[in-house]
């Protein structure tokens, strides 16, 4: 009895002892997460090259980034993440100490401080039409010793002030039909020029006063011809345009007022036409670039305003802006693509027959095409001029050339991913390399002493320093085969710019990165987009010696009827297997629950008229797919319209289209929702691949309750029409938002709930059998998060014992969708604090370990919150058998714990989307946060009760088993001598 | 109390309308965010990043991004009348989310309020709830830590399990240990083959 007492006693220390919180200690960062920062597309940069301090450059992205890198490595010293929809036009630096940016349609003007990106200033400028947005500063402009950035925008041109942001003049252009195309400030005046078109045939041209905003001149000319495009200066007074056919080009010069134009047929200039021209504008003085079709002309202006031809290339071209060298010469730069380099000339803007530089560069044939480049020089030790070139690749990335090597390169396509799977690393067999793990026994021992002089609180600043480099450089996390764990995966990732990565989960660095033909600009597709990826081949069982690969779907253009690519890429090799350009569109698709011989997943892919085609095309596919036929069914939804469609298949396709993998379709059902009171913002489903390990719900009193789970649920919000916009812009009164239980084979609303005084945005989330979805209540003026569970009644009487006995139980019965199902639902509404972008839901190998919603809050964290917070069957006061069950008590907010930021003290800039990955270990997730920036971390909802943590000490526990011998043997022979001295007795 | 009266002062001062009207339309709201040095605890060895500069201001969940001047101040500008929530993400900091009425037919009322504990604000400026903490804090060493441990607690087991049964034992009443120690003899020595399912049979 007394050792059962003890056993208990020693149980309940041992579950006492462990910790209750899942949370990190400051010196875990970085064991098994890994954080890299981005930028995004670079759309301008601005280089800040003092003869003394720091060499740096700021940047703008596409991504609506702001940053400030350095030169010598790339690193980021600042970096400011704008709203979405605050997209910069331009950036500049002010008095060698103010970063300038000019952003949302010109609208707002921010001066950030150079070395510490502290905002110093911001100012809003408004105008009375839309308009192109331009931002100047020029160097030497003062008024009362006050510098002044001029800016164009929305109608309007403003001098500010640099040092606090006040606007010191305006001046309005309000003409009907006034495009500005340009505002020339010709350096050493005091004069601006706002050159522009009107009414599509007049050129017009104000001169401006640069220190007062008085309107000096005003003339304007027309030209039959009209006007196509932009305008690119090529002297203070003079510019260069295009007439509306594109064949023609005009010099217009304004000198004196004056307005002369001069033409010049493009045919004159160069022998074979090739059709329309675009001006590429470019701020060399002299010089601009036209392009037609893939060709690139690059013309010269003489004194007279001549133009000649200096270069015609094939090849895609791209023009630096000027830049300033001694005594008042321009250099500019050249860079163009061939084969395996890139070529970089360096030139002077009057001088086009020497090459003040000229490099070639090899370049990884995976970073495509030249996009942008930016030039910046210094002064050589033998006092002539060197040339540093940052370039834009058409895979985003940002590079560095500098003496005809690459200095620093930055995977900036990494800001932009659009989809993103997992592939499984090599099984680890002979020859496969392997890093080495331990050196030796005693190296071994001697870490281990050194974590358990750790835990001693014994180890100096040094034992400590080097305890935590040995825990981070653990090389086993990044070794290239697969773990026991599964914690090493691949993650591939498909980037705006139409580049996959593969990056390994270990520490995140790119394993391969592979630029896709399909998804390249070309001259059958022009603006092609990736869309998803999908695992296409997962080899186990019998298809081991395959490797995986994975099927991307792209598309030609924006509208719905452009036609798909696909292309499949290994993920062990990153090579692409094959491509196929479709002739149909790709609405939808759908990875189906079968795979072939060689386990390669069947996909259907869904065109825009409806019909289906079935991918792999091989008989095999074919053949398993028709005996299917009859049990596929998919649901589209149209947002537009608020219609949502449930759809079968009907058999093969008829008509022209004699293809054996295309297939007719047929609509089953259709749920319209009143156009006029209700609009479509979110439909959820589970995922496919989810697991669930128990039907069944034991809840207090030893009741049962089966879980309604279904593959085919869709969670479907609506708001009233008033209610779609943003907040504030409705009143509680005139919002409600709907929110629906579908089952997408019949068609069924299984549930419905209104909240009434809620508009959206909605952020839903489906797993099992409940939903979470977050929106915001007008009444309380709070954001709400509410969950709803869906329970199986039908099969609720089967606690009888007896019944079952007796065989009268009817879990026997085929359930099909179409006998009406017996559900009820649970549902409770909760306060949250934060805006949310996005919700995920930790996923794990078996289902079994309990569930963690992940909250991608607006401040750019991930939250990870307990599903037990989210459970209708919470109440204020539980009783002690709910207690027992693990409910807590209802509070009308769910609770943010610090602790319980999965992404601790960082954040992940831009978050777009949050990935869970289950671990081979059943208590472990792995999971991916990516917008601008990129976060991976471990998680372990229950904690990891599967397997010892990586804190855990051997060494205390070789010591524990030692003291145990020696006090085995010491008691031994106490007690032998004990019992001698009782028998001499 | 120290960190409120600098807050009173600030009220005092800032007179200005937290609102100004513009345009027929459109109006801006300004405000404050203000953190105070050595909220809550004041944790050592945790370096809070509570530069300002990394401090965003955000409208209506997202809809509008604004950063803070050197002084804190932010503003927005072009809001159309309305009731907005505004919300401040800086790394280190809860910040309760503010709901700001912008009234058309009054310009320059201050309306504000704090969502999480509907305290009003007669002005604009938001300060910080609490800290917050993301690391757990290493517990200094103790001895109770170590004997809470696994191996600690097995130690302990086993000592107890060595020193204090034969104290139990001692303590029993000689006749019933002998009555025991009987019992155990009449039963035999339980032998490894009477405890497999076949050793009945023998």
């Amino acid at each position: 009895m007394a050792i059962r007492s003890f056993l208990i006693l020693f149980i309940l220390f041992f579950f006492s002892s462990l910790n209750p919180i899942l949370s990190l200690y400051e010196d875990q960062v970085g064991l098994v997460d890994w954080h890299q920062q981005y930028l995004g597309k670079v759309k301008q940069a601005v280089f800040h090259t003092h003869k003394t301090g720091r060499k740096r450059v700021v940047v703008s992205t596409e991504e609506n980034v702001v940053a400030l890198l350095d030169l010598r490595q790339g690193e980021i010293f600042w970096r400011h993440v704008l709203g979405s929809n605050d997209v910069i036009d331009g950036i500049d630096i002010a008095l060698g100490k103010y970063v300038i940016t000019l952003s949302s349609g010109g609208s707002i003007l921010r001066a950030w401080n150079l070395p510490d990106g502290q905002m110093v200033w911001e100012s809003s400028l408004r105008g009375p039409k839309h308009s192109k947005s331009l931002l100047l500063v020029p160097t030497n402009l003062k008024i009362e010793k006050d510098n002044i950035v001029i800016i164009f925008s929305n109608g309007r041109l403003n001098a500010v002030s640099c040092i606090d942001g006040e606007v010191l003049w305006e001046k309005d252009f309000e003409g009907e039909s006034l495009e500005v195309q340009q505002v020339i400030q010709p350096p050493g005046s005091n004069l601006i020029y706002v050159v522009g078109f009107a009414s599509s045939s007049l050129f017009e041209m104000y001169q401006i006063n640069a220190l007062n905003g008085e309107l000096l001149k005003h003339e304007s000319a027309a030209f039959s011809g009209g006007f196509l495009g932009e305008v690119s200066p090529v002297f203070s007074e003079t510019v260069v345009a295009l007439d509306s056919t594109g064949l023609i080009l005009l010099t217009v010069s304004f000198q004196n007022g004056m307005i002369s134009f001069q033409q010049t047929p493009i045919s004159n200039l160069v022998k074979d036409s090739f059709g329309p021209a675009k001006i590429i504008p470019s701020s060399v003085t002299g010089i601009f670039a036209i392009k037609m079709n893939a060709v690139t002309i690059v013309i010269r202006v003489t004194d007279e305003n001549k133009l000649e031809v200096v270069e015609k290339t094939n090849h895609e071209t791209s023009i630096s802006d000027a830049l300033p060298v001694s005594e008042g010469q321009q250099a500019f730069a050249l860079v163009q693509r061939a084969g395996p380099e890139i070529h970089l000339r360096v030139k002077l803007a009057h001088n086009w027959d020497d090459n003040l530089l000229k490099e070639s560069v090899k370049m990884d044939q995976h970073r495509g095409l030249v996009h942008k480049i930016y030039i910046n020089n210094y002064i050589r030790t033998d006092k002539s001029y060197g040339f540093r070139a940052l370039i834009v690749m058409e895979d985003h990335s940002l590079l560095l050339l500098q003496q005809g090597e690459i200095v620093w390169s930055r995977e900036d396509g990494l800001a932009s991913i659009i989809d993103v799977t997992t592939s499984e690393l090599p099984v680890e067999r002979d020859g496969v390399s392997v890093a080495k793990v331990e050196h030796n026994l005693f190296e071994w021992l001697k870490g281990h002493m050194l974590k358990l002089k750790g835990t001693l609180m014994l180890a100096s600043p040094q034992d400590i320093a080097a305890i935590q480099s040995m825990r981070l450089k653990n090389s086993e996390k990044s070794k290239m085969t697969r773990d026991h764990n599964g914690f090493r995966k691949l993650l591939i990732v498909l980037t705006r710019a139409g580049k996959l990565f593969a990056l390994h989960t270990g520490d995140g660095h790119i394993v391969w990165s592979y630029l896709l033909q399909s998804l390249q600009k070309s001259k059958v597709c022009q603006h092609p987009i990736g869309l998803n990826l999908y695992k296409w081949q997962v080899p186990h069982h019998h298809a081991m010696d395959e490797n995986p690969s994975v099927l991307v779907i792209g598309k030609c253009g924006p509208s719905s009827d452009a036609p798909g690519a696909l292309s499949f890429v290994d993920t062990y090799t990153g090579k692409e297997l094959s491509s196929l350009s479709l002739v149909h569109s790709v609405a939808q698709v759908i990875p189906l629950p079968y795979t072939d011989s060689t386990e390669q997943r069947l996909h259907l892919l869904i065109d825009a008229d409806k019909h289906a085609h079935l991918y792999p095309k091989t008989p095999e596919a074919i053949s398993i797919f028709e005996r299917e036929l009859s049990n596929i069914y998919w649901y589209s939804v149209e947002d537009d319209n608020g219609i949502i469609k449930g759809h079968a298949l009907r058999g093969k396709c008829t008509g022209e289209v004699a293809d054996e993998v295309c297939f007719d379709t047929r609509e089953l059902w259709s749920i319209v929702f009143p156009s006029e009171s209700e609009k479509i913002i979110a439909t959820v489903t589970r995922k496919l691949n989810e697991v669930v390990h128990t039907q069944a719900k034991v809840i207090a009193d030893q009741e049962v309750m089966y879980k309604y789970i279904s593959r085919n649920l869709l969670f479907v919000a609506t708001v009233a029409l008033k209610g779609s916009g943003e907040i504030g812009s409705v009143t509680p009164e005139e919002s409600w938002l709907v929110a629906y239980l579908i089952d997408t084979v019949t068609g069924r609303i299984l549930h419905r709930v209104t909240h009434h005084g809620s508009q959206g945005p909605v952020h839903a989330v489906f797993s099992e059998n409940w939903v979470v979805y977050h929106y915001f209540n007008l009444k309380a003026h709070r954001y709400e998060m509410s969950v709803i569970e869906i329970y199986d009644q039908s099969r609720a009487d089967n606690k009888d014992v007896w019944k079952l006995v007796l065989g009268k139980h009817n879990l026997t019965s085929p359930i099909s969708l179409y006998s009406r199902p017996d559900v009820i639902t649970k549902s409770q509404s909760y306060f949250f604090t934060h805006s949310v972008k996005t919700i995920a839901v930790t996923s794990t190998t078996k289902g079994i370990t309990s569930k963690q919603l992940l909250i991608g809050t607006i401040g750019d964290q991930v939250l990870a919150l307990d599903k037990r917070f989210l459970d209708p069957r919470r109440t204020v006061n539980p009783t002690q058998a709910e207690k027992e069950e693990g409910i807590i008590p209802l509070t009308d907010s769910l609770p943010i714990i610090p602790q319980s930021y999965v992404t601790h003290a960082l954040r992940v800039e831009g978050l777009r989307g949050i990935i869970t990955v289950p671990a081979k270990l059943e208590s472990t997730t792995l999971v991916f946060a990516h917008g601008v920036d990129l976060f991976f971390t471990q998680l372990a909802p229950s904690r990891t009760y599967d397997s010892l943590t990586d804190d855990f000490n051997y060494a205390l526990l070789l010591i524990t088993i030692v003291a145990l011998v020696a006090a085995i043997s010491l008691t031994w022979t106490l007690s032998e001598r004990k019992e001698l001295q009782e028998n001499w007795r | 109390m120290a960190a409120v009266t600098p807050l009173l002062l600030l009220l005092l001062l800032s007179s200005a309308p937290s609102f100004s009207s513009e345009s027929r339309n459109a109006y801006n709201i300004n405000g404050r965010v203000k953190i105070p040095q050595g909220l809550g605890l004041g944790t050592k060895g945790y370096a809070l990043p509570g530069r300002m500069s990394n401090v965003k201001v955000l409208l209506n969940g997202g809809q509008n991004i604004t950063f803070l001047r050197p002084d804190g101040y932010f503003s927005f500008h072009n809001i159309p009348a309305g009731t907005h929530l505004i919300e401040v993400s800086a790394i280190g900091y809860f910040f309760s989310p503010v709901r700001v009425d912008v009234s058309a037919r009054n310009p320059g009322k201050v309306q504000a309020a704090l969502t999480e504990n509907r305290k009003g604000l007669s002005e604009l400026v938001l300060e910080p709830l609490r800290e917050e903490q993301y690391y757990e804090i290493r517990e200094p060493f103790s001895i109770m830590s170590l004997l809470k441990s696994p191996m600690g607690l097995m130690v302990g087991f086993m000592l107890a399990v060595a020193f204090l049964m034969p104290k139990l034992v001692e303590n029993m009443d000689p006749e019933e240990m002998r009555r025991a120690q009987e019992e155990m003899r009449s039963q035999g020595v339980p032998s490894l083959s009477s405890l497999l399912p076949g050793g009945a049979m023998n």
